[in-house]
């Protein structure tokens, strides 16, 4: 289907299912239990999901496939919602023209950078790339924030203001839209104890990402995709053979960095501010984490690791000590007590420490990534089939 | 003038940070081929050594006294440092006041424990595995560490104050008429940092064990080859570049009130500063501490952000870049080193 | 399979999915319902409490939640009520009967800002999808205040926002469905100049370092300005990157520069860090011009005064708050405070649980939580009792007008918390502005948003 192999078609009708169905996958609890806390499927982390999956994609394809480790392409992904932001400043709340100008401008200044910083590979690389994005966040902090020229807005973040030009404006719209479709329009469902949302914007969203993900796997699949990955195994080699290979990872660099960049004027669609901190180089190490984690060059690894991290920061961080008070209150109180005590280091504000611990434990024992375990499980449980297939004919 | 030598000076006792951190660093690449990315933690947790003995020394027996209240109407709890009751009055007072300049001893073997468990139990895994792995394996150790500190001490900065006998500004210009005064504890801190680096240098260059290591970070396995345990020599010069981290840290706390921050905020410089000084290269991590403490503090100046708006936040970035476009070896690095 | 229209979130106008809802029964009409967002349904209400809880400001977060619980208590019924018993409204006693808001249990989500307008729109955002909050409150920096105020606006929920200083919040960025109970950067400086020209005198030098983002430059442009009306001249004005640590290299040309004062336009880390530079820098032991050198720091906060440590001594500022305050509604305070922790609040800690009470009382007021009966209530409300003397929710902006402290760091303290002491109350007269001052023009309050 779709000029995809079999196993390939596989994957792309699975993370089709999941998107579409993601409102009810997402909430698989009723709405007024206490484990309703665990539920993900609200409009704004079901869009995140999708919106960090295309960046995260995106940051596979150079990544995962050449294995060059950018530390800066968070970036890409703060231009584009700039300039998504000035799009509805200047034109209308229409996400077209946004997104089309988020992705064009990314893909320059990814073309600009990537042009520089493939002079170098391995860690020399990472740090060009740092640098530059840490150069780009702090322009974007203050230097372009000053009364006189204010491109960014600084700190608050560029927002649209009501008397902004927007020369199509259309009355009542004062939100992003598709062709008067708004974004943060919802419809729910009640069905027995269970609420489901479904959001105008996630499904857009996920529509993009859908696209963008058929676009990876044919990169994947090409002939360009192989090119990379050679890049990957032995560029020395392929520089010996009188190949330059400098034209294919800027074209995965640039490929990455308009991903980057439509993921961020996705981002200023779903909630139109754009604010500086999305460009910090710990931004950049976050789809970093997260390609790793799902597990880089695969490919769902990187969906599946936005899904993973977005997930936690939006859940774990909101259980606090009473929630977590609730939860065991049914224990006797020393016990109680103490699991909470035990707990707390690990949720709510302290979900930075089980993220990090989590993350070293991904690393250490797993270096493919959550796809790595899901193999080796499946693997296992193969064997373990194997092996009492081979038993039975001896009993 | 004046104005020219305050900023060559403020630049100094930055650098001094810089190239003290800088050098656990690039020693770490150059002997045993690992990229650390929880090096600045390691500096935060030198911090926090001074902290803590600090925290330590302030331990106090609690007595309620009832002529005076506290903010609830309550006999206010009065309390006695443990140092003050055991060694008089004064003695403890003194005790606590050098609380920075002792944490030096208390940190050195903590530091060096930390760096040795360090390596022994996690990094040693990783030198076969590819840089991306040590990087992201280390990124996830300094969020730990960070956040571990967080836990126990929060998130606002504290403070450490220097002794009061090196408290308070010198004045440097007196003797040849130019107005220069400067804080006693930077012009310590400089001092400090040139005989820590001092020694750093000694240890390399005139004991046998340095010789090895050196000889190692030349060429590994050759040395392997001739019977010598390379890998127990590394795992200690891992530990001596965590106690020269934490060190730095140590001092630099009454230089700023430290935060559990620190470790990410000096992170990303230190490996400007390395590359910038040439991967593996000990002079040139010192050189380019210097250096960049230096034309940091210029960009800093009303004059540098007049003429390029935004210079004060972009000029370690933006010689970073310039060398490693134009020269990626660095000010003194050898080329090719951690090029694959 | 039943099927049920609920009330609650939002509704779908357009028609994209109407393909998708072909096999439920109706698409939902704002008409259809109680007619705003997150309308209560059960025997409970929802609040969100939106504070810092990693990050620089992790400190004040912590303790906002701490009296946005101790708040919540005190609605529901529970501990000695603190505040609510001495809280005043114009009519006579406030509404509240500790029966929670409007007969219903008061409940509460928490969220996490990490003081990053992007993580605290996604934070908000997830507690009015997700936890059907009705209001959202906290905060501990600006930027994350008016983009927090710009989300709730649009959402159509009430935003009470927590520490925040800069004249924008109610200025150029004021939403209808936001409101501030903290002072401001105009105010700070009104009330400061007076107490600054009567301890240093007319004829001074001022320098400033001034954080470089919308908070540092309101607060810079306002004092500076109140100031030089005193007779002040402004040396310089430097602004100091955001993420700076060692203010070393913007602390050390002050001295050759002939100014006599240095004005520190920084909260926060910042602060700590700047005031330390400072004073290590020998400054306040230098006479310049023949008269001592000074140093001011605008905007205090006293979980900040105690991370400068020392160095805080007999420098002057400003604060919204202090709970050395002796009037009965601070006494009350402090004591249910100190009393369920041990130590007493900050003025974060006292500004967020007056906003909650207010917010309750505005709600009873109203008789409903829909955010345009909220914001009828709130606007032009005369309140006293909460620790400020008689304050009024100015309508036309929804800034609250109060008297605002003088304080400076304490030379003897008697504990951990005693580092500021009050030097003057500035009565509520000085410190007023017109709603369309320039500092504060250019923004438009617009209508209140009952969202769906």
């Amino acid at each position: 289907m779709l000029n995809l192999n079999q196993r390939d078609t596989g994957t792309f009708l699975f993370v089709i299912i999941i998107t579409v169905l993601a409102p009810f996958v997402m909430n698989p609890f009723p709405t007024e239990s206490a484990m309703a806390q665990f539920n993900a499927g609200y409009p704004d982390l079901m869009q995140r999901f999708v919106i960090f999956g295309i960046f995260a994609i995106g940051f596979n394809i150079l990544f995962g496939l050449t294995g060059y480790l950018s530390f800066g392409h968070a970036a890409f992904l703060g231009v584009g919602s700039y300039a998504a932001v000035w799009m509805f400043k200047l034109l209308s709340y229409n996400i077209i023209p946004a997104l089309v100008l988020s992705v064009i401008i990314a893909g320059i200044f990814s073309l600009f950078i990537g042009f520089l910083c493939l002079r170098r590979s391995g860690i020399y690389f990472s740090i060009l790339t740092l640098a530059f994005a840490q150069m780009s966040f702090a322009i974007a902090y203050s230097v372009l924030s000053n009364p006189k020229f204010n491109l960014t807005n600084g700190e608050t973040g560029l927002q649209v203001y009501a008397d902004d030009i927007q020369l199509f404006k259309v009355e009542n719209l004062t939100t992003p839209h598709l062709f008067g479709v708004k974004m943060n329009s919802t419809y729910e469902l009640t069905l027995g104890a269970w609420d489901f949302q479904f959001n105008v914007g996630y499904y857009v969203s996920a529509v993009v990402m859908i696209l963008m993900f058929y676009v990876s796997i044919r990169i994947f699949r090409s002939p360009f995709g192989l090119m990379l990955r050679a890049v990957k195994t032995n560029q020395t080699r392929l520089n010996y053979t009188g190949l330059n290979t400098r034209p294919y990872t800027l074209a995965a660099f640039v490929i990455s960095g308009m991903y980057a960049g439509l993921a961020g004027g996705l981002l200023a669609s779903m909630d139109p501010l754009a604010g500086a901190e999305r460009m910090q180089w710990t931004a950049s190490g976050e789809v970093v984490l997260m390609t790793i984690l799902g597990g880089a060059g695969t490919l769902l690894g990187p969906v599946l690791g936005a899904g993973f991290i977005k997930y936690f920061e939006n859940i774990l961080s909101k259980i606090n000590d009473n929630v977590l008070h609730a939860w065991f209150q049914y224990l006797p109180e020393w016990l109680e007590n103490s699991l909470v005590w035990v707990l707390h280091w690990f949720t709510g504000k302290g979900w930075h420490l089980t993220l990090g611990l989590l993350f070293m434990i991904i690393v250490i024992f797993l270096p493919g990534g959550l796809m790595d375990g899901a193999n080796r499980i499946r693997e296992a449980i193969r064997g373990r089939k194997a092996k009492k297939n081979a038993k039975t004919p001896a009993e | 003038m004046d104005a020219l030598l305050l900023q060559i000076l403020n630049g100094l006792d930055k650098g001094s940070a810089y190239a003290l951190i800088a050098l656990g660093l690039t020693l770490i690449f150059g002997t045993l081929g690992v990229v650390n990315f929880a090096h600045g933690a390691l500096f935060m947790i030198g911090a926090f050594c001074s902290v803590t003995l600090n925290k330590i020394l302030n331990l106090s027996t609690v007595t309620l006294d009832a002529t005076q209240k506290d903010f609830l109407g309550n006999p206010l709890k009065v309390k006695t440092p443990y140092v003050e009751s055991w060694f008089g009055e004064a003695a403890g007072q003194s005790i606590i006041d050098w609380s920075v300049p002792l944490a030096i001893i208390f940190a050195i073997p903590v530091m060096l424990a930390i760096g040795v468990i360090m390596e022994r139990g996690l990094i040693k895994h990783f030198y076969k595995r590819p840089h991306a792995d040590q990087i992201l394996v280390t990124f996830g150790l300094a969020i730990v560490l960070q956040e571990v500190v967080k836990a126990f001490f929060g998130a606002n900065p504290i403070q450490t104050p220097a002794p009061d006998a090196l408290d308070g500004v010198m004045d440097l210009g007196g003797a040849i008429g130019l107005q220069l005064s400067y804080p006693v504890w930077r012009i310590t801190y400089f001092f400090f940092a040139m005989a820590v680096i001092g020694g750093v240098f000694a240890f390399l260059r005139f004991t046998t064990f340095g010789m090895v290591v050196r000889a190692g970070m030349a060429d590994r396995e050759t040395v392997g080859l001739l019977g010598i345990n390379i890998d127990k020599k590394f795992t200690i010069m891992f530990g001596i570049a965590a106690a020269v981290a934490g060190l730095a840290g140590v001092m630099y706390t009454p230089i700023n009130p430290p935060n559990y921050h620190w470790g990410m905020d000096f992170l990303v410089l230190s490996f400007v500063v390395v590359v910038v000084g040439g991967m593996g290269s000990l002079p040139g991590a010192v050189l380019a501490g210097f250096l960049l403490g230096i034309l940091e503090s210029f960009a800093s100046t009303t004059w540098a952000t007049t003429t390029i708006p935004g210079i004060n936040q972009i000029i370690i970035y933006l010689v970073a870049i310039i060398i490693l476009l134009v020269r990626p070896r660095g000010l003194m690095g050898r080329a090719g080193v951690m090029e694959e | 399979m039943t099927l049920k229209n609920t009330t609650r979130r939002g509704v779908l106008k357009g028609g994209a999915l109407a393909g998708a809802g072909l096999a439920m029964p109706q698409i939902l009409t704002a008409a259809s319902h109680a007619g705003y967002t997150n309308a209560p349904q059960g025997a409970d209400v929802t609040l969100g409490f939106n504070v810092p809880q990693s990050g620089p400001y992790a400190d004040e977060g912590a303790d906002e939640l701490r009296a946005y619980e101790l708040a919540v208590e005190h609605l529901n019924g529970g501990g000695d009520g603190g505040m609510m018993n001495t809280f005043k409204v114009s009519g006579g006693n406030s509404m509240l009967k500790g029966n929670g808001i409007l007969g219903k249990e008061v409940k509460y989500v928490t969220g996490d800002t990490q003081t990053k307008s992007d993580a605290a729109r996604a934070s908000a955002k997830s507690m009015i999808e997700k936890d059907g909050a009705i209001m959202i409150t906290g905060g501990s920096s600006s930027g994350v205040a008016i983009a927090v105020q710009g989300l709730c606006q649009e959402a159509g929920v009430i935003f009470m926002a927590g520490l925040t200083h800069s004249n924008d919040t109610t200025g150029k960025d004021k939403k209808a469905n936001g409101f501030r109970h903290f002072f401001n950067g105009y105010m700070s400086a009104a009330a400061l100049a007076p107490v600054l020209e009567k301890m240093y005198g007319a004829d001074r030098t001022a320098y400033h370092l001034t954080a470089d983002y919308t908070w540092g430059w309101t607060q810079q442009e306002s004092i500076q300005a109140a100031t030089e009306a005193k007779g002040w001249k402004t040396a310089n004005n430097v602004l100091t990157p955001l993420a700076t640590t060692d203010f070393s290299s913007y602390v050390a040309p002050v001295l050759n520069s002939g100014a006599d004062i240095l004005v520190l336009n920084h909260y926060g880390g910042n602060m700590i860090n700047s005031l330390t530079s400072a004073v290590q820098f020998g400054l306040r032991d230098k006479q310049v011009n023949g008269k001592n050198f000074e140093i001011v720091v605008p905007l205090y906060s006293r979980l900040m005064a105690r991370g400068a440590g020392e160095n805080v001594k007999g420098i002057f500022g400003s604060t919204n708050w202090h709970w050395s305050l002796q009037d009965e509604g601070s006494k009350a305070f402090v004591k249910s405070f100190g009393t369920k922790y041990g130590f007493p609040p900050s003025q974060a800690a006292h500004t967020v649980y007056c906003q909650t009470m207010l917010y309750a009382n505005a709600c009873e007021t109203a008789g409903t939580f829909n955010p345009c009966g909220v914001v009828e209530a709130m606007e032009g409300l005369e309140f006293d009792g909460l620790g400020n003397g008689p304050t009024t929710y100015r309508a036309a902006d929804h800034q609250c007008f109060k008297d605002v402290l003088v304080v400076k760091g304490k030379e003897n303290p008697t504990s951990e918390f005693d580092v500021l002491e009050v030097v003057e109350v500035t009565p509520r007269a000085q410190v007023e502005y017109a709603p369309d001052h320039p500092m504060f023009a250019g923004g438009d309050l617009g209508a209140c948003n009952p969202g769906a």
